[in-house]
């Protein structure tokens, strides 16, 4: 085995709890003097009590070889992000070391420090030297990007003016043709619509496999982890709890998920895929009934809308994903056809089934307000929702059922001889 | 593309001390810094009918009033200049210094998106707009100059004339830029920990304005608070200024000596505590 190309020994991460923001002049002149006057009985006390601190990380160490793709899993606040962050340099330790050896490009959002009266030209190059490049490494690349980003008619429009599809594509690709020895990334990899989306990922698994390169990479996607990882380093509560192939990390990862509530405040979630929820926001998203989610029962899902510019041809959809990452169930309110109209103010729209057809299991759960092509709102992933058996006992059978399981008309002529 | 560079190693971990200034990184990113300076500038021009005349106009106005007010009405001295040329070269120097104190003194609140996002040597920020701001700063030099000539042009008995001195300007630039980013940069640093130091900045720049002889000559000083532009390490640079570009003789080497001391002081003071907050300011914003 050759020298490792990252390094982590020992790291570990402290937040302040409570004051967690800035601290006021006021405060902290307040705590001098309570210090002074206390003398050595107040001073001896830790400036954070325990009971105020947040170990975002514990003592984490791993070791990773050149040219190795590896996933970082665990669930939310298990410390991925915080890793990330260390890792990027954005912010220390507490303790411990990280050693890199390599030039690092850390992808943590697309378009980070894009100017909007800037033209799109202009914007590839104070993006790309943002993110570590060198001018003329991006002059050698520039007709690649734009030619990537599929907007070479408004390359020299301020970026103002892009629609906000346009905006995420050039931004990803300035990002996608970083070549840096060691790249960080976290979930923002594939953005733009569904087909841009695809190249993305086509992109990233060249980026991952074909250059010999290392790659950190966070994900709540297990297709894509499985996909483009060898190995994944799990995270659980801010310790390692190890690092795996990549097949086994996810079934540690899947083991830990536990259901969560059938009732989601989704307002503060954040937003994906480039949405904002600015003008109409999903702020709670439940199933209605008393009894779970339970297969060929009845189903009502009630979400809560507010919305600030009226939609005209409105529609709001939830999609649920398997664990490993496929879909298996879409639920659109204009399926049929019919679009909502969406004044101002606050909404709640229910979508029912008469049957509940997903097998039981767990589905990480999404949902998108949109608005003819364009999507308002989108939040991935705001819950793992667990569907029951329901009265049905068949389930113990070895018949393999899918993800879903419709209830068809059935003719039954015996045919006789 | 080699699995590994071995001459880059990057160390992560928690440092103590406060003076870390990485110059090789600095270096690498050098083309950064340009693409922000061209950034500052455009974003503050575009779609402005006058563009960078702006930088124009706000002198040219303020040397008016002063002109106006401390001249005609108070009846305060200028040293035998034009009072539009006097306040004008006042107001070179001042300006720059106002505006890169200003502007540097929000760099960690101001960025936050940008810092919590991605790792750059976080002093080409500050660097990048005490840079752009000469675009400024040149546009009033040569209102100055136009103004100079058109005097002198207008007035034959008009003697003042701008020394071999005038070459040095660039260093008298180079300065109030190290002085005003350390100020900004500590501001900066100490707004980012404490709000209540957001107010300080203009609140400062304003009164500080009034202490530094940009509107009245250092010779106007009595004797016995002269002492006040000398402990003020802006007062005998904008007196050089004139020195150099009008002729005045203000100037006093052991004061500006001091300045370029406290100069120094305070940039290693404010850098430091940039550097240090820059480390995981993003943990608490």
């Amino acid at each position: 085995m050759s020298r490792p190309i990252i390094e982590v020994s020992g790291i570990s991460k402290r937040y302040a709890l409570g004051e967690f923001g800035f601290s006021s002049f006021r405060e902290e002149t307040e705590k001098w003097v309570r210090r002074l006057r206390g003398r050595a009985a107040e001073a001896t006390l830790p400036a954070t009590p325990a009971e105020r601190e947040f170990w975002a990380l514990r003592d984490v160490s791993f070791s990773i070889q050149p040219g190795e793709v590896v996933g970082i899993i665990g669930r939310n606040g298990a410390g991925k992000s915080t890793l990330l962050k260390i890792l990027s340099r954005i912010t220390e330790p507490t303790s411990g070391e990280a050693v890199l050896r390599g030039r690092v490009a850390s992808l943590l959002e697309v378009g980070t420090g894009f100017h909007p009266e800037l033209s799109g030209r202009d914007n590839v190059f104070l993006n790309g030297a943002i993110l570590g490049m060198k001018r003329p490494e991006i002059a050698a690349k520039l007709d690649e990007i734009i030619a990537f980003a599929e907007i070479e008619r408004f390359i020299d429009t301020p970026v103002k003016r892009y629609s906000s599809g346009m905006y995420v594509k050039l931004a990803f690709a300035v990002a996608a043709h970083l070549e840096p020895e060691i790249l960080i990334i976290d979930e923002v990899l594939a953005v733009g619509d569904a087909q841009f989306q695809r190249k993305c990922i086509g992109r990233m698994q060249e980026i991952a496999q074909g250059h010999g390169r290392t790659v950190l990479f966070v994900s709540h996607a297990m297709t894509t982890i499985r996909r483009l990882c060898q190995r994944c380093v799990v995270l659980e509560g801010g310790r390692l709890r190890g690092i795996y192939p990549a097949e086994e990390a996810i079934d540690h990862y899947n083991r830990d998920a536990g259901a969560s509530d059938l009732d989601v405040d989704t307002d503060p979630l954040p937003r994906a895929w480039g949405s904002t929820g600015e003008e109409a926001r999903l702020v709670r998203i439940r199933a209605l009934g008393d009894r779970g989610l339970l297969f060929g029962e009845p189903l009502e899902l009630e979400f809560t809308i507010r919305v600030r510019s009226t939609i005209d041809a409105g529609m709001i959809g939830i999609a649920f994903n398997t664990v490993e990452g496929s879909r298996v169930m879409t639920l659109d309110s204009d399926a049929d056809g019919r679009t909502l109209r969406l004044a101002p103010g606050l909404h709640t729209v229910t979508l029912s089934l008469p049957s509940l057809p997903l097998s039981p299991g767990r589905y990480y759960c999404h949902a998108a307000i949109g608005q003819g092509r364009h999507m308002c709102d989108i939040v991935d992933n705001f819950a793992l929702w667990e569907v029951h058996p329901g009265g049905r006992n068949d389930w113990e059978s070895d018949r393999a059922f899918g993800g879903c399981r419709l209830r068809s008309v059935v003719h039954h002529r015996p045919a006789s001889a | 593309m080699p699995p590994a560079s071995p001459e880059i190693e990057i160390r992560i971990r928690a440092r103590n001390g406060w003076l870390w200034l990485d110059w090789r990184g600095l270096v690498d990113y050098r083309d950064l810094l340009v693409l922000l300076v061209r950034r500052d500038f455009v974003a503050r021009y575009k779609q402005t009918i006058l563009g960078p005349a702006w930088a124009m106009v706000n002198p040219v106005v303020t040397a008016l009033v002063f002109g106006f007010v401390f001249s005609r009405v108070l009846g305060v001295a200028t040293d035998g200049i034009p009072p539009s040329l006097f306040y004008l070269c006042g107001l070179l120097g001042w300006n720059y210094f106002n505006q890169t104190l200003n502007a540097t003194s929000n760099t960690l609140r101001g960025n936050y998106g940008l810092f919590s996002k991605v790792y750059f040597p976080r002093l080409v920020v500050p660097l990048a707009l005490a840079v752009s701001n000469l675009a400024a700063a040149g546009v009033q030099l040569l209102t100055f100059t136009a103004m100079f000539l058109f005097t002198a042009l207008k007035n034959p008995e008009f003697a003042a004339r701008p020394g071999w001195g005038a070459l040095l300007l660039p260093l008298l630039f180079l300065h109030l830029g190290v002085l005003a980013l350390g100020s900004g940069l500590f501001l900066s640093a100490v707004t980012a920990k404490y709000r209540d130091f957001q107010q300080v900045a203009p609140f400062f720049l304003n009164l500080l304005m009034y202490v530094t002889p940009v509107i009245y000559p250092i010779s106007h000083i009595p004797e016995r608070w002269r002492w006040l532009a000398a402990v003020n390490p802006v007062a005998p640079v904008i007196e050089a200024f004139r020195a150099t570009l009008l002729g005045t003789s203000g100037v006093q080497p052991g004061y500006y000596a001091l300045s370029v001391g406290v100069t120094l002081v305070v940039a290693a003071v404010g850098v430091g505590c940039y550097q240090r907050l820059a480390r995981d300011f993003v943990d608490y914003a």
